[in-house]
């Protein structure tokens, strides 16, 4: 296997951008990141997108976007793994690369939720659950949430205030983020009176669904300019799994396998251990989603994440999580939630995240999840 | 419209009709052929009691497309008597509040109908409290 760098990155801002299509935030962003690659040509395109076939009527968006950025004749493909498919495209271009089958290959992730409201947002959803078993009886991604924070009151006698930390810490760090949605940090009066969405949860345990795109260029070591713009970061490692798709399957609903699985064969391929990690990117689609990340890969005992979690888990903490605001404050955009998180884990490790610079990164690990870890896909990146 | 779809499941949503494993004995639903337990083929029909307790539940309040004129409806987690789960809503609650360990009985209701000037009705299980214990007690 050859050795994978990250030479470019770019991003849109998350919002609701009801002035923008699909295709002018997607170009914005690989723009961004070719501009960053001094003049390496992508041989690929790999699309993340979850919903464009539900919310824009529209498919194949691998030559819709390789055509939109004048990238003409390359090849290109979309990769959908609901809310991993940021990270499921990023592996399987870096798969790509390192295999030796191409050069250079440029990632985006784009989703555009805003040009559906309400009902049928929800519905696009519901589309990656078990439509038949999960879907079809009126389950939603929100809902099956919230069983699992009632799942783990009830199991580890938590208070009703265990998933607030994950919420303060990431409104927190997304101030120093221009490209978030919420900059606004939020106080513990404002979580107890969150509007309610499914009880116990409220609109402070889940991210806003919103539009943006992110994009990463990738190359191959020896195809190297020897100067680059910016500095370049190693994909030390990469490994994605699965688990039963329908919650109602699993032995235990509370068991992120899939998260540990992916996070313990990422950081192997690595060898890199887990507490030689600078930073950790959790998928906090649902709050509720990050003590069950952290307790499934070992940063936590069982019941226990949320303990002392603010400090354990700030930026000055033992493990900074949500580094710039994670889903829940910069907003999830869908396919692209996972390019974010590693644009983001890149700004850490080239020392450009600002106010939230974490001192001295050199290892930055970032899990995308779809679904209650139905799909995990765990990168390791390094300074070199 | 999904005619199809929603015929061939019929067995399903109106009977619980699922697996048992010849080999290990596991029920199994919803039908899979392949026996979760120890991954061989199970393939005979097996039909669920309906009996079961409640898991997990909550209330949606932001439904999805087609459920709008149900909301506020409860979702639940439900455990059937012979092992699996299942994701259902509860139904005829009346004033009672659903808790943790609550049994339940499946019954066939209207799931949702399907937009359209010829739109089809869709029915499948929901669970309502159980009407039975006293009976069995």
């Amino acid at each position: 296997m050859r050795e994978v760098w990250i030479v470019g990155i770019g991003a849109t801002p998350v919002r609701e951008h009801w002035d923008r299509s699909l295709r002018d935030l997607a170009w914005e962003a690989m723009h961004r990141a070719l501009e960053e690659a001094a003049g390496l040509q992508p041989q690929a395109l790999f699309v993340a997108n979850m919903l464009a076939p539900l919310t824009a009527h529209q498919t194949h968006l691998g030559t819709l976007l390789a055509d939109y950025a004048g990238l003409e004749g390359i090849e290109a493909v979309t990769v959908e793994a609901a809310g991993a498919s940021g990270g499921m495209a990023l592996r399987q271009a870096y798969l790509a690369v390192a295999s030796g089958a191409l050069d250079a290959a440029l990632v985006v992730g784009v989703e555009k939720f805003t040009d559906v409201v309400g009902p049928e947002v929800e519905g696009a959803m519901a589309a990656t659950l078990d439509a038949d078993y999960e879907a079809e009886p009126g389950l939603t991604p929100a809902a099956q949430a919230a069983w699992l924070m009632q799942m783990y009151r009830e199991r580890y006698n938590a208070p009703e205030t265990a998933f607030m930390p994950f919420a303060l810490l990431a409104h927190r760090h997304a101030v120093g983020n221009p490209y978030a949605m919420f900059r606004r940090a939020i106080s513990e009066k404002h979580y107890r009176h969150g509007a309610p969405v499914a009880p116990p949860m409220t609109i402070f345990d889940m991210a806003p669904y919103a539009d943006g795109a992110a994009a990463v260029f990738l190359a191959a070591r020896d195809v190297l300019p020897p100067e680059l713009p910016r500095p370049a970061v190693r994909i030390a490692g990469s490994a994605a799994a699965t688990d039963r798709l329908a919650l109602h399957d699993r032995e235990d609903p509370l068991a992120f396998t899939a998260a540990a699985r992916s996070f313990h064969r990422a950081l192997e391929e690595a060898g890199v251990s887990p507490h030689q990690v600078d930073f950790f990117e959790p998928f906090d689609l649902f709050g509720v989603y990050v003590p069950l990340t952290l307790e499934a890969v070992g940063y936590a005992d069982p019941g226990r994440a949320w303990q002392d979690a603010e400090r354990r888990f700030g930026l000055d903490g033992e493990l900074p999580i949500l580094t710039l605001g994670g889903q829940k404050a910069r907003g999830f955009p869908g396919g692209a939630a996972g390019v974010y998180q590693v644009v983001e884990a890149v700004w850490q490790l080239r020392g450009q995240a600002g106010d939230n610079q974490i001192a001295h990164a050199r290892v930055g690990v970032v899990q995308a999840l779809g679904g209650p870890a139905s799909t995990a896909v765990t990168h390791v990146l390094q300074r070199p | 419209m999904e005619l199809a779809r929603h015929w061939r499941l019929k067995k399903q949503r109106y009977a619980l009709q699922g697996e048992v494993c010849p080999h290990c004995q596991t029920k199994i639903f919803p039908p899979r052929d392949i026996c979760p337990a120890c991954k061989q083929e199970a393939r005979t029909d097996h039909t669920f009691s309906g009996r079961g307790k409640v898991v997990a539940f909550t209330v949606v309040t932001q439904p999805p497309k087609g459920y709008e004129a149900q909301a506020p409806y409860v979702v639940a987690l439900v455990e059937l008597e012979e092992g699996p789960r299942v994701t259902a809503q509860l139904t005829d609650l009346g004033d009672e509040e659903p808790y943790i360990g609550m049994p339940v009985e499946m019954v066939t209701r209207k799931l949702r109908t399907v937009e359209g000037e010829r739109g089809i009705i869709v029915y499948g299980y929901k669970f309502r409290p159980r009407l039975t214990v006293a009976q069995r007690a």
